[in-house]
């Protein structure tokens, strides 16, 4: 029987174990079913990483290394090169690899911190043929960063989060020409640093309000078409723009990793498609904590950093004192406010504030982050600007929560100018 | 006046720069920096990766030290793709001391062992 049992070793696995280690927890197991440690960061050689956890600019590839770094020091047994099949609700976890076989092994507590993947064709439902060279951005990182092929030669890119203006400068460098970033929303997904320094830095056009509606090619990508669309995001006839390309990257968004979530029936929130959680990142099922993309999917690997130490020392105090106890306060999403992370506070179970992540649904300018409760302002907090490609995030102090029941409303007050 | 986003960081503030170079709408003093660098002569931190022989993956990612002038990339890009590195790699290792003379050196930027 292990206190821990953490399901995946990439940013968010990594720093719930340590977190639990120094919480006082000995007997921790973490399960990853890539050959090393690291996730998705072993693939993400660019910078800008630690900026804000410490306070330097480091590679993907170097923050995952300072964490097993830590790691080392701690007595935590992992293993890896094996799938986790199921989690269950007493707390079985079921694994698989080649060393061990098939084994069952129990917990007091487990982590689940599988991280999420990325959207494909088939969710968008791109119409066209179906040839060799549609390929989603972060498959294309691997090959170029990873196992050293480079996708194509002629590009255009479809969606505008992180990873798809990271590949449009990576494969730019590495020879490919990259003719067009295409975003069927207003705005970019991504960061606006990644605009600049992906896109400006190199003369890639972007195209806002624009989508591809066709991809032509037999074997592989010959050319796909571009067009404007109005602002409930249909094509618009007559703004066809056709590129002749080898390769089309799909940077459309990603979903949360949650089969082994909805098998142990844990209660899934729709807007994040992950568990919905409480202050300590605790799922409906006690005992049983998320962490990282697998909650909700994040821009910055410092706060999945951030998250899954609050995960990590709560499934400590879960071993040590077993069930969290208190009313809980609902949190709403107000208005502009898409979700938050956590979805219910437990006001007593809050150590000295609560955190609370959340995106907006559309750019705000010089705005108010407003805090209510019952027709009561709690807090607010200013903001200059906010847009949904920039995960938000405010702390409530405890005190302020105190005597409040029932819900807390999260919304923005734009301020007029 | 210039407007220009600061990439020095994540958040991204939006920098306004006038004809003095006098810098207003930075978070910190780094974006002072950064936009008066960005608009005099432009650098940048590279992140690629080389050959790798010997080891449990085929590339191995490399960084510069520092900052480099934006315009010798091209060239940069072209001294990486000579470059062969045998594993093990180690983290902070130094491949190529002062490339291209910019007192920057090439970093290994992961740890690969001997397949």
């Amino acid at each position: 029987m292990y206190d821990l049992i953490v399901v995946g070793g990439g940013p968010a696995g990594l720093a719930a174990a340590c977190s639990a280690w120094d919480s006082g927890l000995r007997s921790i197991l973490i399960v990853e079913r890539d050959r090393q440690l690291g996730g998705i960061l072993n693939q993400c050689i660019h910078n800008g990483f630690g900026l804000t956890y410490f306070k330097e600019e480091l590679t993907g590839p170097e923050y995952a290394h300072r964490f097993v770094e830590l790691l080392g020091k701690t007595g935590v047994e992992v293993r890896t090169d094996t799938m986790v099949l199921d989690v269950t609700a007493d707390r079985r976890v079921h694994m698989t690899g080649p060393k061990t076989g098939y084994r069952v092994e129990e917990a007091r507590s487990v982590i689940l911190a599988m991280g999420c993947r990325e959207r494909t064709r088939g969710a968008i439902g791109t119409p066209g043929t179906r040839p060799a060279g549609v390929l989603t951005a972060g498959a294309a990182q691997r090959y170029v960063n990873v196992e050293g092929y480079l996708p194509g030669k002629r590009v255009v890119i479809l969606g505008s989060g992180d990873i798809g203006l990271i590949m449009a400068r990576r494969m730019t460098l590495e020879g490919a020409r990259v003719l067009a970033c295409v975003e069927v929303m207003p705005y970019s997904g991504g960061l606006t640093r990644n605009i600049v320094q992906c896109l400006e830095d190199y003369g890639i056009p972007l195209y806002l309000s624009h989508t591809v509606t066709d991809i032509r090619g037999r074997d592989r990508v010959e050319e796909v078409t571009v067009c404007r669309v109005d602002e409930r995001r249909r094509p618009v006839p007559g703004t066809e723009m056709v590129f002749a390309c080898d390769t089309l990257l799909l940077s459309v968004g990603l979903i949360p990793e949650n089969e082994l979530t909805t098998r142990a029936g844990i209660e899934i929130d729709p807007r994040t498609k992950g568990a919905a959680v409480f202050e300590n990142m605790e799922t409906s099922l006690p005992g049983v904590f998320v962490c990282g993309n697998v909650a909700h999917v994040h821009d910055l690997v410092d706060f999945v950093t951030q998250e899954s130490q609050r995960a990590g020392a709560a499934a400590a105090k879960f071993v040590r004192e077993g069930e969290a106890a208190g009313e809980s306060l609902a949190l709403r999403s107000g208005n502009a406010v898409s979700y938050t992370v956590p979805q219910r506070i437990r006001p007593q179970n809050v150590d000295k504030s609560a955190n609370v992540f959340f995106r907006v649904n559309r750019i705000c300018g010089n705005s108010q982050i407003a805090v209510t409760a019952g027709g009561r302002r709690l807090a607010a907090f200013k903001r200059d600007r906010l847009a949904p490609g920039e995960m938000e995030h405010i702390s409530i102090p405890k005190k302020l929560l105190e005597g409040v029941t029932g819900e807390i409303t999260i919304s923005i007050e734009e301020v007029r100018e | 006046m210039r407007e220009l986003v600061c990439i020095v960081c994540p958040r991204g503030c939006h920098m306004k720069v006038d004809d003095e170079l006098n810098v207003t709408g930075n978070f910190c003093p780094r974006g002072a920096e950064y936009a008066r660098a960005e608009l005099t002569h432009p650098t940048r931190v590279v992140t690629s990766t080389v050959r790798l022989e010997g080891g449990e993956y085929r590339r191995c990612p490399v960084k510069t030290s520092a900052p480099i002038p934006r315009e010798l990339i091209p060239r940069l890009m072209e001294t990486l793709s000579s470059v062969t590195a045998r594993a093990p790699v180690r983290v902070g290792q130094v491949l190529i001391p002062n490339v291209l003379d910019t007192g920057a050196d090439i970093l290994v930027t992961r740890e690969i062992d001997e397949a």
